[in-house]
């Protein structure tokens, strides 16, 4: 039966939990750099997966084989994973390039529909206001 | 060479893509993306065929059997799932090509046709994947080309609406491997088909903290109340063609592998308690966003949202009847929730606005367009004989056929939020296509950036696509008799995998 490595488990629990805390960040360098890290961690799940660790990849013919390699698949997977997670932060990254050029800083924004129908009462008390017809530009307009 | 038919539609838009990075001339480009999917409804067709006939199709890729290798299996649920998507598809590259939005720049001519044919290799693999890591790379592929589409050409808004959704897929995606890895370590194996008894010898808690890891993994990715967040929220920023084949696929691809992996993975008898919740709320909680809005885009979102429930309702019924009801109804949903999105594209060009309370006041489209609307949005309230009176007519069998409290309450939802969902599209009606503009001379329709040189071939194309899809639900209706039958099937499918088991472990193909 697998043994579980106590460091292993400690360090895929802890790129978990720093990953999710930066992804609750409003920087979107951040987010991407918290995206890393989980990456790494669930990459380290997969290897963690394929039982124990220090088992050779192919048997030397010398020892008993049969049991004592390590299986290959959770390794073909992590490499996939590793690639998928390679290509998507560099997609994040160039993302998070064209927002910044494209607003000048690094926050995410509230959404402009959300935050009318979120004020729609005090707009109301507030009485006739003008934002309503020419303020308010929906994100639909001029598309 | 019926074979290697399961292979066909995932390789041919994966070869169009790698084609139409080329730099071959428009019209190439178009009749090969055109040609492809063309392939692909056929193959999905053909496959369909087979699989009623001769039960399930495994194709083991490269003859390594199936816990070793890649297998792809196409049974009755995939393989009309298939079709159905793959015409959907074909349907909203016409109005692209039609809109101009495939080709508006030169840079977006070369990002959207191979980005578009990836997503199609993406959502055809969802569908046929017989493993669960499989199914994550699955639904990578597709929503890497997603990101590319929903990105292309963005402004400062749907930048940050792209953001938002990415990541938000991202994390699901990380959440989706951890799954497959957790699973991998329990259990020895990610083949769907051995999974089932493998899982069934796990302990209780471990068994359903897995089980609760992939409902909320896919809760993500097919929009369930409260996971729905992302959704009315990036896809409206998106040009009408690329929304409506996100709100068509993405979403429902979502469902089928909930409902591929909780039949084969956690068979249970009687309602799934926690499902039934997400589904009532899902649907109230939607419909009540929609009702909210005024952009006529994220309205659509929001309705979508709501519909999700109804698929949700046969899911945690969890019976033959139900399932049939939720395969029905995921069939009806990409077809009329995509020739909705269109219409509104072709109503938000049109009028320069998709605000509700402004459009009331701008010229309004003619009859052909106002026709293509009022047929999808009465068949998504399921006004009788359309298709979505069809689906929630077996829905609501399912419901009172198992006569627990939970069902009633789902089938009462379903009613009511069917009736809300009335009363949106008609306000849509109103404000959108009804009454005439106010008497003073009113600001000419402002025309959006790009939509300027509006080609008569280009809009005849687009309301041909249109018009298509509208045919298209209105056949599911006509067609309603052998298609129920064939969701019966299917259904029994699911509930019963032995043939499925065999097909891919056995390797017979027969």
């Amino acid at each position: 039966m697998n043994t579980i490595d106590v460091t292993m488990a400690l360090v895929v629990g802890g790129l978990f939990a720093i990953g999710f805390y930066l992804m609750l960040q409003r920087s979107l360098m951040r987010i991407v750099l918290g995206f890393i890290l989980l990456g790494h961690g669930t990459n380290l799940l997969l290897l963690v997966a394929g039982g124990t660790p220090g088992r050779p990849p192919v048997p030397d013919g010398t020892t008993d084989a049969s049991a004592r390699v390590a299986d290959p698949l959770p390794q073909a997977m992590a490499l996939t994973a590793i690639v998928i997670t390679f290509g998507l932060t560099a997609f994040l990254m160039a993302l998070a390039y064209r927002s910044w050029r494209l607003s000048g800083h690094d926050e995410v924004h509230d959404d402009v529909e959300d935050r009318l129908i979120g004020t729609v009462r005090e707009r109301a008390e507030a009485g006739p206001v003008p934002g309503r017809e020419e303020g308010g530009t929906a994100p639909g307009e001029g598309r | 060479m019926t074979a290697a038919l399961p292979a066909l539609p995932v390789l041919l838009p994966a070869f169009g893509a790698g084609m139409s990075l080329l730099r071959l001339p428009r019209p190439v480009m178009r009749g090969l993306s055109i040609a492809v999917l063309t392939a692909v409804v056929a193959c999905g067709a053909a496959l369909l065929v087979l699989a009623d006939r001769h039960g399930p199709q495994a194709l083991h890729v490269g003859g390594w059997p199936a816990p070793l290798g890649i297998t792809l299996v196409a049974d009755r649920l995939s393989s009309l799932l298939l079709t159905v998507s793959a015409l959907v598809a074909l349907a909203v590259l016409l109005f692209a090509i039609g809109q101009g939005t495939a080709e508006e720049r030169r840079s977006s001519a070369v990002v959207f046709h191979p980005a578009y044919l990836v997503l199609v290799t993406g959502v055809s693999l969802a569908y046929l994947t017989g493993d669960l890591f499989n199914l994550f790379v699955a639904f990578e592929v597709m929503l890497a080309a997603s990101y590319v589409l929903i990105t292309l050409d963005a402004d400062e808004n749907r930048t940050r609406a792209g953001m938002t959704y990415t990541i938000v897929s991202l994390t699901s995606s990380l959440l989706f491997l951890s799954l497959v890895a957790l699973v991998y370590a329990a259990t020895g194996t990610v083949t769907l088909a051995q999974l089932g008894p493998r899982l069934a010898e796990l302990p209780d808690g471990l068994r359903s903290a897995l089980a609760l890891l992939l409902l909320s993994v896919l809760g993500i990715k097919a929009a369930i109340v409260p996971l729905h967040f992302w959704l009315p929220d990036s896809y409206p920023t998106a040009p009408a063609p690329i929304t409506a084949v996100f709100a068509a696929l993405l979403t429902k691809v979502g469902v089928y592998a909930l409902l591929r992996t909780q039949t084969l993975l956690f068979p249970r008898t009687g309602v799934w308690i926690l499902l039934a919740c997400a589904a009532v709320i899902t649907m109230i909680v939607g419909i009540l966003g929609a009702l909210a809005q005024d952009d006529l885009n994220r309205l659509l979102s929001f309705t979508l949202v709501s519909h999700i429930g109804f698929m949700l309702f046969g899911i945690a019924l969890f019976d033959v009847q139900g399932l049939t009801g939720t395969i029905l109804y995921v069939v009806h949903h990409i077809v009329v929730q995509a020739a909705l999105f269109l219409v509104a594209g072709l109503a938000v060009r049109r009028t320069g606005t998709a605000a509700l309370h402004r459009m009331a006041t701008r010229p309004k489209p003619g009859p052909l367009v106002v026709t293509l609307f009022v047929v999808p949005a009465l068949s998504l309230s399921g006004i009788p004989p359309l298709s979505g009176f069809v689906a929630k007519l077996a829905l609501l069998r399912a419901g009172i056929a198992q006569g627990t409290p939970a069902a009633y309450a789902l089938a009462g939802t379903a009613l009511l939020t069917s009736l809300l969902t009335l009363s949106t599209m008609t306000r849509v009606w109103m404000a959108a296509f009804m009454g005439r503009p106010p008497g003073r001379p009113e600001e000419r329709p402002a025309k959006p950036p790009g939509t300027g040189r509006d080609r008569p071939s280009g809009t005849r194309l687009m309301l041909a696509a249109a018009a298509g899809m509208t045919t298209t639900g209105v056949a599911v209706a006509v067609c309603a008799g052998p298609l129920a039958g064939l969701g019966e099937r299917a259904a029994e499918d699911l509930l019963h995998p032995r043939e499925y088991r065999s097909a891919v472990l056995e390797g017979s193909r027969r």
